[in-house]
């Protein structure tokens, strides 16, 4: 019988104590989602903004695209990402498959839509409000995507928030392409589901509440930058 | 905004250092393709920092199915190859795969089952009967359904036994597709039968109110074997790591450090491999 | 200061006269734009007057460019419409759209050209022509709507434009904004600048018109010096409007 009060205590345990094995995964899930949301904001936010500003035939063809992209499955993704990486996939030589890297590749792949298509929403309407007023001021399209996604940073950082709790709880991608190495390629989600496999039912659970936990304050803390800084320079 | 920008860009560059070193790690490792059964037993676990502090090779095991292990091993994704499904391995071998197949270990399966044991095998000796027994009562039975070595030993015992668990998949005869820790999980929630090696079983937490039903059968009997993935389909061979890893676990430091593994006082592996030479 | 050359000097940022001619704009069937040709020159305060619906804030967006007519055609000294002339060109709505950021750094985003520290003093200049020297760092969305137009105006009057064009300006505003933005207006005409002002003010009208076009039903109904139009309209439109009565038809 699962003795889940034993099992949660020992969970905060290891997170209060700085467990040493519980850092380095927690450590390592923050690396890899952090560094795939970063690439996703650079790769996804301009698109999203251009997507946002342009007309043109086919438009709606390609939100619905992108809209459906949102929901690609992780484990798709990761068996697509296995393939290319693959020794026998044409990017074998990049010595990639089961290193981080990889997982940041697969994770970024499952959150640019994400970003994109949040990003481009924002952008739109903010487009709607200032296209006019822009367009007297002599900037042009490229201007005018640079200037409308540093107005709308704060309700972008939202959508990136978004891409991150997406990226930092899958489990599916990171497995294949990762292998679940350990101190290698183990994050929170793959320790999860190795302890599950395991039969240790309770202490997964508990990694799980220390993966809220850590979710939590991550969103608090830039909901807080993002709080401060409306205060002074935003409005 | 000027200033900041450059803090920003700054940040931005750090951090893509970080992860580029993170991903292009040039230290000195292999990669074993491995079961489930290897993993959550903790053997390796326990086995393979003793290899590592002897020669400085660190060794990382991707566990998964037999089936996926040896795909990934045929993609030239593995250095070594650590499965028990031996004529799967030996087709391995013979496609050009793997270097060579060398007995490493055994254990035995064994049938684990509630404890009101509905179709009455607590206690038999003879695997293939305890099939029909819990065929004929049309007992829950789950099954790894996942190409694995103990999925395969499993459907050759249904075959021995007369049975066509084709037919019946779905009602009686439940299909997980998973690991066998996974299945094991299942079958405790559905009180089923589930056909395990003794080692992910005694290591395993979730265990309810479930004992070993069946054991002791040669039929049950669960051999591994450890192959060296041929160097001229690898894009990066690891030859002399590979083999240090070869000649230590058959050899007799390896072969001792299986035999020394125990869990709640069990040896869980024993093992066989022929000395050097023979 | 790239701004303090004389006007004559800036050949390529000419955009003066700006030349309507056989202007024409349908929406849903309705004929916006009726035929509407006219010259923009100078550097006095034309007004363009009528009721609401004639027509007026379209034609505005048509002789800027943010609009492109179904027939006809306008030209910015002879050529058409361009970004590279658009800070030549500046426009105030009706309600001020700012960036999210400080006054300042708004002012400063419709300068081109010069070093950072050269835009920004020009911005600051700008900024405390308007009475809005002490707001320089606020974010310009806090302030009052008043301070948030005469903000605009600021924007618009940076790059020293040829022209100013105004789309009823002072809609939204309480009398002692509408004052500071009139203020505004003269100061501009005074340092040069051609200034196109839209409005339905009468009064307002009146205090600021050096020329009135009056505008009904897309169509120009009357064009002459303030003084002759207000003491004595030949439309019987103008007339009407400016007895008080509402146009119908």
């Amino acid at each position: 019988m699962q003795d889940f009060g034993a099992a949660f205590g020992d969970a905060f345990g290891l997170l209060l104590g700085f467990d040493p094995a519980l850092m380095e995964i927690i450590g390592l899930s923050l690396r890899v989602s952090i560094t795939a949301v970063f690439i996703s904001g650079l790769i996804g936010l301009p698109l999203g903004a251009l997507l946002g500003v342009s007309r043109f035939r086919g438009r709606a063809a390609v939100l619905v695209l992108l809209n459906t992209l949102m929901g690609l499955p992780p484990v798709v993704v990761g068996l697509l990402v296995y393939l290319m990486l693959s020794n026998a996939g044409p990017l074998g030589p990049l010595a990639l498959l089961y290193t981080p890297g990889a997982m940041i590749i697969a994770q970024s792949i499952l959150v640019i839509p994400i970003v994109a298509a949040l990003a481009r929403q924002t952008i739109e309407d903010m487009h709607a409000e200032y296209d006019e007023q822009l367009r007297i001021l002599g900037v042009g399209r490229w201007g005018m995507v640079a200037t409308l996604l540093w107005d709308a940073r704060y309700s972008l950082l939202t959508a990136m928030l978004a891409g991150f709790g997406r990226a930092v709880a899958e489990v599916g991608a990171v497995l294949i392409v990762g292998g679940n190495i350990n101190h290698v390629t183990r994050v929170m989600t793959t320790a999860i589901a190795l302890e599950t496999s395991k039969g240790n039912l309770a202490l997964a659970l508990g990694l799980g509440v220390v993966l809220l936990l850590l979710a939590v304050v991550i969103n608090a803390a830039v909901m807080g930058v993002r709080a401060t800084a409306a205060r002074s320079a935003h409005a | 905004m000027n200033y900041r920008r450059r803090v920003f860009l700054s940040v931005l560059a750090l951090a893509l250092t970080a992860m580029a070193g993170s991903a292009l790690a040039g230290d000195r490792f292999i990669t074993v393709q491995s079961t489930t059964s290897t993993q959550n037993s903790g053997l390796l676990d326990d086995l393979l920092p003793k290899f590592t502090a002897m020669t400085g090779i660190e060794v990382r095991v991707v566990a998964v199915g037999t089936g996926q292990a040896i795909k990934n091993a045929r993609n030239g994704d593995g250095d070594v190859l650590l499965v028990h499904a031996r004529p799967a391995e030996e087709k391995f071998v013979a496609d050009g795969f793997g270097v060579e197949r060398f007995d490493l270990m055994y254990n035995d399966f064994v049938i684990v089952g509630p404890a009101a044991d509905p179709a009455r095998v607590g206690g038999m000796r003879d695997a293939v009967t305890a099939l029909r027994k819990i065929a004929a009562a049309k007992s829950v039975f789950a099954s790894r359904g996942d190409d694995s070595g103990t999925h395969k030993k499993e459907l050759s015992l249904w075959k021995a036994a007369g049975i066509d668990v084709a037919l019946v998949s779905g009602r009686w005869y439940r299909e997980t597709g998973s690991g066998m820790g996974a299945t094991l999980n299942i079958g405790v929630g559905m009180g089923a039968y589930v056909l395990t090696d003794r080692a992910t079983w005694i290591a395993f937490r979730n265990k309810g109110d479930f004992a070993i039903q069946v054991e002791g059968d040669e039929a049950l009997f669960n051999q591994y074997g450890v192959t060296m993935v041929n160097p001229a389909k690898l894009r990066h061979p690891k030859i002399a790591w590979s083999r240090a890893f070869m000649d230590w676990i058959l050899g007799s430091e390896g072969q001792a450090a299986i035999a020394a593994y125990r869990v709640d006082g069990q040896q869980l592996f024993f093992p066989n491999a022929r000395p050097p030479g023979g | 200061m790239p701004f303090d050359e004389p006007r004559a000097g800036r050949n390529d940022r000419r955009v003066l006269p700006i030349t309507a001619s056989g202007l024409v704009l349908e929406r849903a069937g309705r004929r916006i734009i009726d035929n509407i040709g006219l010259t923009i020159t100078g550097h006095d305060i034309s007004v363009i007057m009528g009721p609401n619906g004639a027509g007026k804030s379209v034609l505005l967006r048509l002789l800027t460019g943010l609009l492109t007519p179904d027939a006809g055609t306008v030209a910015w000294a002879g050529s058409g419409a361009d970004r590279a002339r658009a800070p030549a060109v500046g426009l105030v709505f009706q309600k001020p759209v700012l960036l999210r950021r400080s006054a300042l750094a708004n002012v400063r985003y419709a300068l081109r050209g010069g070093s950072r520290a050269e835009r920004t003093r020009c911005a600051e200049d700008a900024l405390f022509r308007a009475g809005l020297a002490h707001l320089a760092k606020s974010p310009a969305r806090i302030l009052s709507g008043g301070e948030q137009q005469r903000l605009a105006l600021a924007r618009a009057l940076a790059p020293d434009p040829e022209v100013l064009m105004l789309d009823e300006p002072c809609a939204n505003l309480d009398p002692a904004a509408t004052a500071a933005i009139e203020a505004l207006i003269r100061d501009a005409r005074a340092r040069g600048t051609k200034v196109v002002l839209v409005t339905h003010d009468i009064a307002q009208a009146r205090r600021l018109a050096d020329d009135v076009t009056f505008v009904h039903d897309g169509r120009i109904v009357e064009q002459s010096p303030a003084a002759s139009f207000f003491d004595n309209p030949v439309s019987s439109a103008g007339r009407a409007y400016l007895d008080g009565r509402l146009l119908i038809d």
